[in-house]
C-alpha cells in the first residue's frame, strides 16, 4: 500500500492505494465517487471515462498510483460546468440514455467533442463516440444530443439537421 | 478483471529506470501511459513483479528536429501527435496515423514508445515505423544505442529490448520535398486493432520507395525499391507477398490484397 494524493474535483484527497488498483476502483472505493462506472476493465467500453489533467482518460487502465498529484475530474465534478449543463438538458430532451450505465463516460466524451471539435458533423461525432459503447439507445439520441449542444453553442437554438432528423 | 499484485516505481530519468529494471532482475516491465500494458495486466495475459513508470521523465516527453530526423520522445502521446504539436516532417502521415489509434481517451495517455515496446503486430505504429524504418533509441546498462525498426521487431510482442532497456525516443526520417504517402487500415469498428494495414512511402528526393503490409500474424512485410513497389501492381507479386507474410486463410489473403490495392491507388501521383 502507498499513500497517494489526487486532486479530485478540485479537492486534494489522500488515500491508500495498492499499485494494482486502477483509478476507477480507487475513486469508487476510497472516495465513494460511484458516478464513475466500470464496464470492460480493459479500455474498450468507455464507461469509466473521466478527465485526467483536463483530458478524457480511461480510469480502468490507468493505475491510481500513477496519478499521484494529478487533477482528476469525475462526473460528480461537473455540476457547475456550463457545457455539461447543456449536455444534461440535451441528453434528456433527445432520450440519449435509457439504463444510464454508459452515461457518465458518454457525457465526458461528449463534452470533449463539443469543446475540441466545435464544427463536428454527424459522421465525426459518431467516429469520436466509437470508444463509448451504449447498448440501449442505438446511439441516435446521443448523436442528436451532441448535435443540439453544438448548434446551441454556434449561436442558434434551431439546428436544421437536428430538426430534419426529428421530422424523418 | 483486476491485475495481479505488482510493485510500482516511478523513474525520474532513463538512467534511473534502467537501474530499477536491473534491480528487479528481469521481473519488471516498463510502463508509459499503460494503455497497452494496462489491459494486458487487467486481463492477466501479462503479469509482472513490478512496473517502472517512465511517463513523467521530461526528456521522454520532448521532441527535437535534427537535420535528417525528428527525434520524438518515447513518452509523447498519440494525442499530441494527432494534434500537430510536433513539426510535420512526414507531410501529415504521423498525425493521420495517430488520429486512428484506438479512441481519444486512450490516445491522451498512450505513448509512441509504449506501443512499439508492446509490439502488437496489428498496432498502427508498428507498421508505420517499419514502413519508415525509424530508429528506435534505447538506453540500457551500456548507454544509448539506436536500432532500426527492421532489427527492432523480432516477432509478435517480441523486440530487441533487453530486460533493463528503456526506449527513450524514436527517430522519424524527414520526408523530402514531393514525397508521397498512403495509409489504409481495415477495422470492423473504428478504434479496434486492425484486421489489415497497408502503407506506402514514395520519396523521389531521397530515392526511397517502400510499402509495408501490417496486421499480420507476424511482423510487417516491407517491400523496398521502385521496381519491387511497381511490381505490386501485378497479382503475382501480391500473391508472393501474401505467401511471404504467411497468410494461409483465403479471406485474410483477399482482405490484405484488396487493402494493398486501394493503398497503391492512393499512393499513385
Amino acid at each position: 500500500m502507498t499513500t497517494i494524493t489526487l486532486h479530485v474535483n478540485g479537492r486534494p484527497l489522500q488515500a491508500q492505494a495498492e499499485p494494482r488498483t486502477h483509478l476507477a476502483d480507487h475513486l469508487r472505493e476510497q472516495h465513494g465517487l460511484t458516478g464513475t462506472h466500470i464496464g470492460c476493465e480493459h479500455g474498450v467500453c468507455g464507461a469509466c471515462t473521466i478527465e485526467l489533467d483536463g483530458a478524457p482518460a480511461r480510469s480502468c487502465i490507468t493505475y491510481a498510483v500513477a496519478c499521484e498529484g494529478r487533477e482528476v475530474r469525475t462526473i460528480e465534478g461537473f455540476d457547475g460546468d456550463e457545457v455539461m449543463a447543456q449536455l444534461r438538458e440535451a441528453f434528456s430532451a433527445e432520450h440519449a440514455l435509457q439504463c444510464g450505465y454508459c452515461t457518465p463516460g458518454m457525457l465526458v466524451t461528449a463534452r470533449d467533442i463539443v469543446l475540441r471539435l466545435p464544427d463536428a458533423d454527424e459522421a465525426r461525432i459518431r467516429l469520436e463516440l466509437s470508444g463509448n459503447l451504449c447498448r440501449c439507445t442505438g446511439y441516435r439520441g446521443i448523436v442528436l444530443a451532441i448535435q443540439r449542444v453544438l448548434a446551441e453553442r454556434r449561436g442558434g437554438p434551431s439546428n436544421a439537421k437536428v430538426e430534419a432528423a426529428h421530422a424523418a | 478483471m483486476k491485475a495481479a499484485a505488482f510493485d510500482y516505481h516511478r523513474a525520474d530519468s532513463a538512467a534511473q529506470a534502467v537501474q530499477l529494471l536491473g534491480a528487479a532482475g528481469g521481473m519488471a516491465k516498463v510502463c508509459g501511459g499503460s494503455q497497452s500494458l494496462g489491459p494486458m495486466l487487467n486481463l492477466r495475459l501479462a503479469q509482472t513483479e513490478a512496473l517502472v513508470d517512465v511517463s513523467r521523465i521530461e526528456d521522454l516527453k520532448a521532441f527535437t528536429l535534427q537535420p535528417d530526423v525528428l527525434r520524438v520522445g518515447a513518452a509523447v502521446t498519440h494525442a499530441r501527435i494527432e494534434d500537430g504539436e510536433l513539426p510535420d516532417v512526414t507531410l501529415g502521415l504521423l498525425p493521420h496515423v495517430a488520429s486512428g489509434i484506438a479512441y481519444r481517451a486512450v490516445r491522451n495517455r498512450g505513448t509512441l514508445g509504449g506501443s512499439l515496446a508492446h509490439a502488437d503486430p496489428a498496432a498502427d505504429w508498428v507498421t508505420t515505423m517499419s514502413l519508415l524504418d525509424a530508429g528506435i533509441v534505447i538506453v540500457g546498462v551500456d548507454g544509448e544505442r539506436t536500432v532500426p525498426a527492421h532489427a527492432f521487431f523480432l516477432g509478435p510482442f517480441t523486440t530487441a529490448l533487453q530486460d533493463d532497456d528503456v526506449i527513450v525516443a524514436v527517430e522519424v526520417p524527414r520526408f523530402g520535398a514531393g514525397a508521397r504517402w498512403a495509409y489504409r487500415k481495415l477495422c470492423r469498428k473504428p478504434g479496434e486493432f486492425a484486421d489489415a494495414i497497408a502503407a506506402g512511402w514514395i520519396d523521389p528526393a531521397r530515392g526511397i520507395a517502400r510499402v509495408a503490409l501490417g496486421a499480420l500474424d507476424g511482423m510487417p512485410q516491407v517491400v523496398t525499391g521502385d521496381a519491387a513497389v511497381q511490381a505490386l501492381g501485378q497479382p503475382a507479386a501480391v500473391q508472393q507477398l501474401l505467401d511471404n507474410a504467411g497468410i494461409d486463410d483465403e479471406d485474410a489473403r483477399d482482405l490484405h490484397a484488396v487493402l494493398l490495392g486501394r493503398m497503391l491507388k492512393d499512393l499513385a501521383p
